[in-house]
Parts: structure tokens; C-alpha cells; sequence
């Protein structure tokens, strides 16, 4: 057997493109509190996800927050939201599209 | 009002919630809890002689009882000995809450001794996790911690208790509810009917269990399922014992070491029932050619495994026994002679060869050998490699949570530690341990825990002084340049259990090893059974890694 396998190799498959060009705002409820941040951001960063922008403010009383995420549009985009959905301090997630105003004004501190 | 310290509230949660056993290793930063768990009449503690081995443990009990087991270590090297162990429970979704103390709040962040950022290194590795800084917090973080634990698709929370958390004085009128784990997802009907209609509209159908089957306690279902609807049954790794291996609609394992007529059988469907399985690259070899002509009802509790490696024409979102007891009424009984006629003459064309069955000193003999000196209230586990799948495929399973063993992480050193919690969780059954060497010397320590507990662990170790699978890969895929998976000295493992206190017996100088094994197996207490296995012994069939299932070797 082992004679007749000596052709035989793995196949290690490539690495996929996955970024576009479309920018895509997520609009996320969460509860406010230390770690949330590093829950989320690492969920993206280790699926080699960039994030364009963030912005995060406490809402209301301060027991949840608001975060925006600015992304490039990506192939894996709806799978991410989903695993985005199922962590426990995220209430709701929000998609809107590239344009919405929220980081429309900040390019002016970062000229 | 009742007044008491942030430690001494854990236990007592823990004790609501029904908690005997805890396995553990104590430490500088967990001694408050280690001082309340003193006064606990309620509470076992099992001490391991490594963190890791605790964590396995508590998977092990967890993974006979089907609830949320506890295990506790201390801050710095304390949890990063436990990493392993949690990451393994997140992969198999297994409940499992991870108790450690860490270093007082006010020196967090100073690299003080023993500080490492427990939060921040189990953030990936578990369902949820808490870094507690305040003794009231506890009265909702530990029910919270045992609902999320056990909602939904299981999984692993870590509570991260700093000292000083665990010696404050709180206040508080009444204890938190025992919490049950949350109501299943809604699923809509509509999507049921369809799917009861493609069963019925299918001529060449298979249902492909997984866990969730498992865990859901719904492999009376599945099978009921099966029968009245025809369907030849695969299951994965972590699904065997959903159906018995002996049952007549049964194809045994699918992937990459499953028998030819099983991927064959797959290869033809024309419709894929996937309840509580993912697509796993090591079940499903390469996505495009795996069930290439078949539509796919994918049933899962877990909204994000839907569409995530092969598009479903109907995706369920429910509890596989809920969904199962909805789709059961709807189904209508059909014979499909066919089909089943096909699958039989596929099965007889490409068997399972089980070459050596009948010798107990070659790999599938022996696992025969032992089967037959056991009934189904056994429970077996396994460690990794080799002699993990020709348990896999050949020891006849035949009931939930009777298999334990690492599927998603392939952790080696999981099977003996999970067996001694396995053991601790079903005191009157017989454990038995499938090992190789390679494996057992990664959690061996845990001996002296099981002389301690004087558990009924059996470790059946299948010693060819090898890294087994590393050697048939090399051996087949890399020129046979054996490299680093032959230990050029042998290990006396006989001397070794015998210096931690457990009996060890060893078949290779028995005449009779079918004897031998016996009466080791029947007397009850820990004992370590040694067989030499030939290193040249492989396991076949084979699909190269990220060939398709079609692509066996053997």
C-alpha cells in the first residue's frame, strides 16, 4: 500500500481575495463596558477584517453604548455580522450603507 | 440581609447551581476561594496535578451530565495551563465555567507576580467572559455565566475574580434564581414544511448527524427520523453513538478516515439533511466536491453555522430536537427500496476493512477485544491521532454521550483527564481511555489524580513508541523523511503508572492478552493496560488533507 502513495501530497488551498471597494457603516447597541471593544475588534482583526474607522459613545443613561464601524464591503461580510450578533454584549447590529453622514465630518481632522 | 465575602458568595452560587465536583489547582491569588471551598459540605474539590488536567476534567464530567462542570486556577501560569482546555470545550461546544483568581484590581495592568491578562488571552477561546471588580457584580456574573454557558450552542465562560474581588464584604437581601438555560430560538414552520417536502420529493437522500444531535438529547429523534423517511445515516466524530452502529440505516463515520461506501454513498445524494453538524473540513474533505449533486436542509441552533461553509436551499435556526419533533409529524413513512438497495451493494463493494480483527494484539483487534468485555453503559474516551480513529471507526457506539473525545481542537491529552471526569460525573460506570503514547505523556500527571480519586479509568494505550498520525503523513504525503515522530527511547509507562499509584498491567508478554484485558477491565479501580502496536500500522482509508472525500487512499 504504502508503496503506490508515495506521489500523494497534501493540498493546502490559497488564500482567497476577499476585500472590495464598496465602504459599508455597521451600526452596533452595545453594553457599555470595559472589554466590549477588544470582543469586537478582535473578532474582526482575526479574520484579517480591517476596520477603517470606529467611533464608540455611551448613549443615554451609560449602560449601553453606540459603535460605528467603518469597513470595506467583503465577500465574508454577512458571515461576520452574524458571528458580530452572537457575542453577548452586542444588542443590535445595523448595516448602512458607505455614505451615511456619521463619518462624513471627521475627515477634517485628519487632514 | 446576609453579609458575606466575594468567595464565599462564588461557592455558594456554585452550590445553587448544583455543583458537587470541582477540579482545580490552588495558588496565591485563588486562596480566598480556596479558604471558602474549606467550609463547603456540598462541594468535592478534585486536586489535579496541572491546571490543564482540571480543565479536562471538568469538560469530561460536563460532557456525561450535559451541564455546565466548574474548574478553578489560579492567576498567571495558573490560566494560561487552562487555555488549552477552554479552547478545546469553545470548538466542541461543551458548557464549562473557568473560575480564576487574578491578581487585586489595583495592581492589574503592573505586571505584578503572577499577573497575565486572563480577560484579554480568553477572549477568542470562550462563548463569554467576565473580569469581575466589584463582590456585588458576582450576584448576577455567576448565574450569567452558567446561562450562557448552557444556552443556546453550549460553550466555555471564564469568570476572572481578582483578589482583592474575592476578600470584599457584600451585602445583599437574597440570593439570584437558579438560572435554566434561555428558550431555543423561534423557527418559522414554513421552512419545516418545505423541508418535509424535499424529504419527500428526494430520491437519494442521507442525513448527516453531528453533536448538536448530542446535545440536544435528540438522537432518539434522529434515528426515529431515519427510519421513517429511509435515510442512510452518517455521523460525524462528534456524533457517534446518535444512531447505533449496528443499526441496518447506519454508515458509520463520514471524511477523512470514514469508509469508502460512506463518502460514495455521499458523493451520490441528491439531498443532504445536516442536523447539529458544520461542515467540518475534516468531515467534508473539499467544499466544492462534497455532495456536489445534493440540495441541503441544514438544521442548527446556532444562526452563524447556516450558509457559513456550503449554501443551504432551507437553513433552520432552532434546537435540532425541537425542529426534529415539529418535522417528525410532518414526515411520510416511504421505503425507498432503491435506494437503499444501492447503499447496501455499495456497502458490500467497499467495506470498512477492518483488517487484524480477529488478533488482539493489532490495533482494531484490540478494540474489538476490549468492545466485547463491555456493555453500551460504558463510556469510552479517546486522546488523538491514530488510535483516536480506529476507535472511531470500529468500537460499536451505541448510545448518546457514551463517545467522548477532542473533534474540533484535536487536543492530544485530553482523553485521560476527561475519562477521570467522566468517571467522577458516572461513578457506577466502567471509563475507558483509548491512548496512544504520544498522547498520554501530555496529561500523564493526572495518574496520581486518578489513584487519589480511586476512579474506574481504564487507559487502553496503544504504545508504538510514535507519533502516529505525524508518522503515516510523513510516511505518505512527505517521502517517508520521517522526522520527529519516531521517540528513539522507549518509556517504561508500566513503571510510571506504578509510581503514581495505579495498577498497570501489560498485554505484549501475555499468552492469553484477550484474558489479561478481562479481568483488568472487571476489577473496578484505576488501572493502565499496555500494548505494543506496530508503528508501520496506518490508518485507512485516508483522504489526503483538502482533497476531496472522493480522493481515498486504502
Amino acid at each position: 500500500m504504502s508503496e503506490q502513495n508515495t506521489n500523494l501530497s497534501e493540498f493546502i488551498p490559497d488564500v482567497p481575495e476577499h476585500a472590495g471597494f464598496h465602504k459599508v457603516v455597521l451600526e452596533l447597541g452595545v453594553a457599555n463596558h470595559p472589554g466590549v471593544m477588544s470582543h469586537i475588534c478582535g473578532l474582526f482583526a482575526r479574520r484579517a477584517f480591517n476596520v477603517e474607522g470606529i467611533l464608540c459613545m455611551p448613549v443615554g443613561g451609560g449602560d449601553t453604548s453606540r459603535i460605528w464601524l467603518l469597513i470595506f464591503e467583503d465577500e465574508r461580510l454577512e458571515k461576520m455580522i452574524k458571528q458580530v450578533e452572537k457575542l453577548e454584549d452586542v444588542l443590535y447590529v445595523t448595516k448602512h450603507d458607505g455614505e451615511h453622514p456619521v463619518f462624513g465630518r471627521l475627515d477634517e481632522f485628519f487632514q | 440581609m446576609m453579609q458575606m465575602t466575594g468567595a464565599d458568595l462564588i461557592v455558594k452560587l456554585l452550590e445553587r447551581q448544583g455543583i458537587t465536583t470541582i477540579a482545580g489547582v490552588p495558588g496565591g491569588a485563588a486562596l480566598p476561594m480556596y479558604d471558602a471551598l474549606s467550609k463547603s459540605e456540598q462541594i468535592h474539590h478534585v486536586l489535579c496535578r496541572h491546571e490543564q488536567g482540571a480543565g479536562f476534567i471538568a469538560q469530561g464530567m460536563a460532557r456525561v451530565s450535559g451541564r455546565p462542570e466548574v474548574c478553578l486556577a489560579s492567576s498567571g501560569p495558573g490560566a494560561t495551563n487552562l487555555v488549552t482546555a477552554i479552547a478545546d470545550a469553545k470548538l466542541d461546544s461543551i458548557p464549562m465555567i473557568a473560575l480564576t483568581g487574578q491578581v487585586p484590581l489595583s495592581m492589574i495592568g503592573t505586571d505584578a507576580f503572577q499577573e497575565v491578562d486572563t480577560y484579554g488571552l480568553t477572549i477568542p477561546i470562550t462563548k463569554h467572559n467576565f473580569l469581575v471588580r466589584s463582590a456585588k457584580d458576582l450576584l448576577s456574573v455567576v448565574p450569567s455565566a452558567f446561562r450562557i454557558a448552557m444556552s443556546d450552542r453550549p460553550g466555555p465562560v471564564l469568570i476572572d475574580v481578582p483578589k482583592d474581588v474575592q476578600n470584599q464584604m457584600v451585602s445583599f437581601e437574597e440570593y439570584p434564581d437558579v438560572v435554566v438555560p434561555d428558550a431555543a430560538p423561534v423557527f418559522d414552520i414554513a421552512a419545516i414544511e418545505e423541508a418535509a417536502k424535499m424529504i419527500e420529493a428526494a430520491e437519494r437522500p442521507v442525513l448527516y448527524l453531528g453533536g448538536g444531535v448530542i446535545h440536544s438529547g435528540a438522537a432518539h429523534m434522529a434515528v426515529t427520523l431515519a427510519e421513517q423517511a429511509s435515510l442512510p445515516t452518517t455521523m460525524t466524530l462528534m456524533a457517534l453513538g446518535a444512531m447505533p452502529m449496528d443499526h441496518p440505516l447506519s454508515l458509520g463515520m463520514l471524511g477523512m478516515h470514514g469508509a469508502r461506501y460512506t463518502n460514495y454513498v455521499l458523493e451520490e445524494a441528491d439531498l443532504l439533511i445536516c442536523v447539529g453538524a458544520r461542515f467540518d473540513d475534516r468531515a467534508i474533505g473539499k467544499t466544492a466536491e462534497f455532495c456536489p449533486n445534493a440540495k441541503i436542509i441544514h438544521i442548527d441552533i446556532d444562526r452563524s453555522e447556516l450558509h457559513k461553509v456550503k449554501n443551504a436551499n432551507v437553513a433552520i435556526a432552532g434546537d435540532v430536537g425541537q425542529v426534529l419533533s415539529e418535522l417528525l409529524p410532518r414526515i411520510k413513512p416511504q421505503l425507498r427500496k432503491r435506494w437503499l438497495s444501492h447503499v447496501e451493494s455499495l456497502k458490500s463493494r467497499f467495506p470498512l476493512a477492518m483488517p487484524g480483527v480477529d488478533d488482539p494484539r493489532s490495533p482494531y483487534g484490540l478494540i474489538h477485544a476490549v468492545a466485547n468485555c463491555l456493555d453500551d453503559s460504558a463510556i469510552i474516551t479517546s486522546d488523538v491521532g491514530q488510535h483516536q480513529m480506529w476507535v472511531a471507526q470500529a468500537y460499536p457506539f451505541r448510545r448518546s454521550r457514551q463517545w467522548l473525545n477532542s473533534g474540533g481542537l484535536g487536543t492530544m491529552g485530553f482523553g485521560f483527564p476527561a475519562a477521570i471526569g467522566a468517571a467522577l460525573a458516572a461513578p457506577d460506570r466502567t471509563v475507558v481511555c483509548f491512548s496512544g503514547d504520544g498522547s498520554l505523556k501530555m496529561n500523564i500527571q493526572e495518574m496520581a489524580t486518578a489513584a487519589q480519586e480511586d476512579v474506574n479509568v481504564k487507559i487502553v494505550l496503544f504504545n508504538n513508541q510514535s507519533l502516529g498520525l505525524v508518522h503515516q503523513q510523513q510516511s505518505m504525503f512527505y517521502g517517508k523523511r520521517i522526522m520527529a515522530s519516531r521517540y528513539e527511547r522507549p518509556t517504561d509507562f508500566l513503571k510510571i503508572a506504578e509510581g503514581f499509584g495505579m495498577r498497570a498491567v501489560d498485554l505484549d508478554p501475555a499468552a492469553n492478552p484477550r484474558a489479561v484485558l478481562a479481568e483488568a477491565l472487571q476489577t473496578r479501580g484505576p488501572c493502565l493496560i499496555h500494548a505494543t502496536i506496530d508503528p508501520n500500522e496506518f490508518v485507512y482509508p485516508m483522504v489526503p488533507p483538502g482533497a476531496a472525500n472522493s480522493e481515498m487512499i486504502g
